[in-house]
């Protein structure tokens, strides 16, 4: 009894790390290459989920097959958080390139309140119900008490995209070039990369893993409003510095630590002080190693 | 006979590189004073002067890093008169797209990737698959992508690195270091390769191997070269024609027998009153 609940919180730590895990890779990526920490990445995640809630109703109105709202809606949701991000940092970051780094910032603050804004003057400020869109699978259900379905679901998706994201940055043209350009980007731009590519390129692909992250939160809590981006990313941007931030597996182990530190505290202790455990645990960590897990030294060329 | 012989070049060609009048100011100070430069095709040149006199600001002038105050920089890369073209001002990704290819003062590599990738990164400048090519990954993808790896490992076995290949950049000895640093630049194509302190910190064997190495590749590949460098023994042996600049000035251009003897370039190097000794 006493092992299943174990297992139990272990899983539920494992669901909620791979949120943040594909919520905090934008945080890192963007931090990575620029420098800037993306303060609206959060809303893209928000934007994500009410674009999957509009696609998915309206293609179930129309009676569309579960698979058929679950693709549709999901691809949906990622190219408009793509469109955003893109647009995003064209608008707010890029005309601030050379500024000092506290202007961009401030940007990012302001762009993050102008999108809370936004989806709450043209949407509503009420919780909305999202719909289940992950079915029950018949060969999962003896281990259901353990792991649901949408736990599953949530699971398996983040694993492909690691492996998606870890193949795209290793081995693809454009991967080598955002590994270049965040280690020197005019040596990278001297050597024919376009920076202001890579860069959007890099926001993109964020927008894309937070879209995803977005429409499965949405579809396992059941219930969205403007305001879920914040939090959440919160909660990702600590994963992101606990893990050291501009260091992509650091996001993902920051995020899996984050998220097993909030499960088992709340387990076995208090659930009402998820929030506190999980901030003094980043204390205490960065107390010990400064920049994170996995983080790069701070040694730096004078 | 050698008046008669320039006459008849800039006739029919054009200098490779011809820099006009260039002057770069940052904010009040004058870092570059109207600087002519101008390189023919398969030359080498040599661009000297004491600390701080603007020959790196030149540098990320011509590459496209500053854009400089005024004045005009035309690249030709054939030679030929009528395809000459202005590139102040273009980004520097632009500029290495079209044929400049340079290295920096201090070691400027990778760190993280290997040597091979370090070097794949200067093909992929040149090469055409876009984003979406990357992700989807056609056979176009793929072909140009095992061309790059060839191209790639057949420029590291040319300048002497191919043992390297899988070795993470920041793992290489110092003098294999520099020269990774070349045979990156070499991946963009280029026509034009300008070094910037190419010898710095190599001890004298190393500095002999350079020396060879710069000479092969405008031998076989008929790449020019614009070099700053402090080593004399180097810029003496290797250059066709030297510059000199003092605080943002050119003081002299000439051979290397020219320079050798000007008595304004060894005051600027040895101070005046030493340089008046030196003349009596």
């Amino acid at each position: 009894m006493d092992f299943e609940y174990f297992t139990q919180l272990f899983f539920g730590g494992l669901t909620r790390g791979s949120i943040y895990a594909l919520i905090a890779l934008g945080y890192t990526m963007v931090y990575g290459i620029i420098e800037l920490i993306n303060f609206a990445h959060g809303e893209i995640y928000m934007i994500g989920a009410f674009t999957g809630l509009i696609i998915s109703s309206v293609l179930t109105m129309m009676g569309m097959p579960t698979l058929a709202v679950i693709i549709l809606a999901g691809m949906a949701a990622i190219i408009y958080s793509c469109a955003y991000g893109y647009t995003m940092e064209k608008i707010a970051y890029k005309p601030l390139r050379n500024a000092p780094r506290l202007s961009a910032l401030i940007s990012a603050i302001g762009m993050s309140l102008f999108l809370q804004n936004y989806v709450l003057l043209a949407q509503t400020s009420d919780f909305l119900p999202f719909p289940s869109l992950v079915p029950e699978f018949k060969f999962w259900e003896p281990y259901s008490h353990i792991l649901t379905t949408p736990e599953l679901m949530i699971l398996s998706t983040t694993v492909f995209v690691m492996i998606l994201l870890t193949f795209l940055i290793k081995f693809t043209k454009i991967g080598k070039a955002m590994r270049a350009t965040s280690q020197d980007k005019i040596m990278a731009s001297l050597l024919g990369i376009n920076v202001d590519q890579v860069i959007s390129a890099t926001f993109v692909v964020g927008s894309a893993t937070a879209a995803i992250g977005g429409i499965l939160i949405a579809s396992h809590i059941g219930q969205i409003n403007f305001y879920m981006g914040f939090i959440a990313g919160i909660k990702a941007f600590v994963a992101a510095v606990l893990g050291g931030i501009g260091s992509i597996p650091g996001a993902v182990l920051g995020s899996f630590v984050l998220g097993w530190t909030e499960s088992f505290f709340t387990g076995y202790i208090s659930s009402d002080y998820e929030d506190v455990f999980a901030f003094i645990f980043l204390v205490v960590i960065l107390i010990f190693r400064p920049s994170g897990i996995l983080g790069r030294s701070q040694t730096q060329k004078v | 006979m050698s008046v008669r012989h320039i006459s008849l070049r800039s006739d029919n060609m054009k200098p490779i590189l011809e820099v006009k009048n260039m002057t770069m100011d940052f904010g009040g100070l004058r870092a570059i004073d109207s600087v002519d430069l101008s390189i023919e095709k398969g030359q080498i040149v040599a661009l000297i002067g004491p600390n701080g006199a603007g020959k790196t600001t030149f540098f990320n002038c011509i590459t496209g890093i500053y854009t400089p105050t005024s004045g005009d920089i035309y690249i030709s890369p054939n030679g030929e008169s009528d395809k000459q073209e202005r590139i102040n001002g273009l980004k520097p990704n632009i500029v290495t797209r079209k044929g400049l290819a340079r290295t920096f003062q201090n070691i400027r590599l990778f760190t993280s990737m290997t040597v091979l990738e370090n070097v794949m990164i200067g093909c992929h400048a040149v090469t055409k698959v876009g984003i979406m090519g990357a992700i989807f990954r056609g056979i176009k993808t793929k072909t140009e992508e095992r061309f790059i790896v060839e191209k790639s490992y057949s420029i590291l076995e040319k300048i002497g690195l191919a043992k390297y290949v899988d070795e993470l950049a920041v793992n290489l000895p110092y003098g294999a270091q520099r020269r990774l640093e070349i045979a990156r630049a070499l991946a963009t194509n280029p026509f034009l390769l300008l070094l910037d302190e190419p010898a710095a910190g190599m001890n004298p064997q190393e500095t002999m191997e350079l020396d060879e190495l710069i000479l092969r590749i405008r031998n076989t590949e008929g790449i020019s070269i614009l070099l700053i460098e402090h080593d004399m023994k180097l810029v003496m042996s290797l250059s066709e024609k030297i510059y000199v600049v003092d605080y943002g000035r050119k003081i002299a251009e000439g051979t290397p027998e020219e320079i050798r003897h000007n008595s304004v370039v060894i005051k600027a190097y040895l101070g005046e009153e030493i340089g008046e000794e030196c003349d009596a």
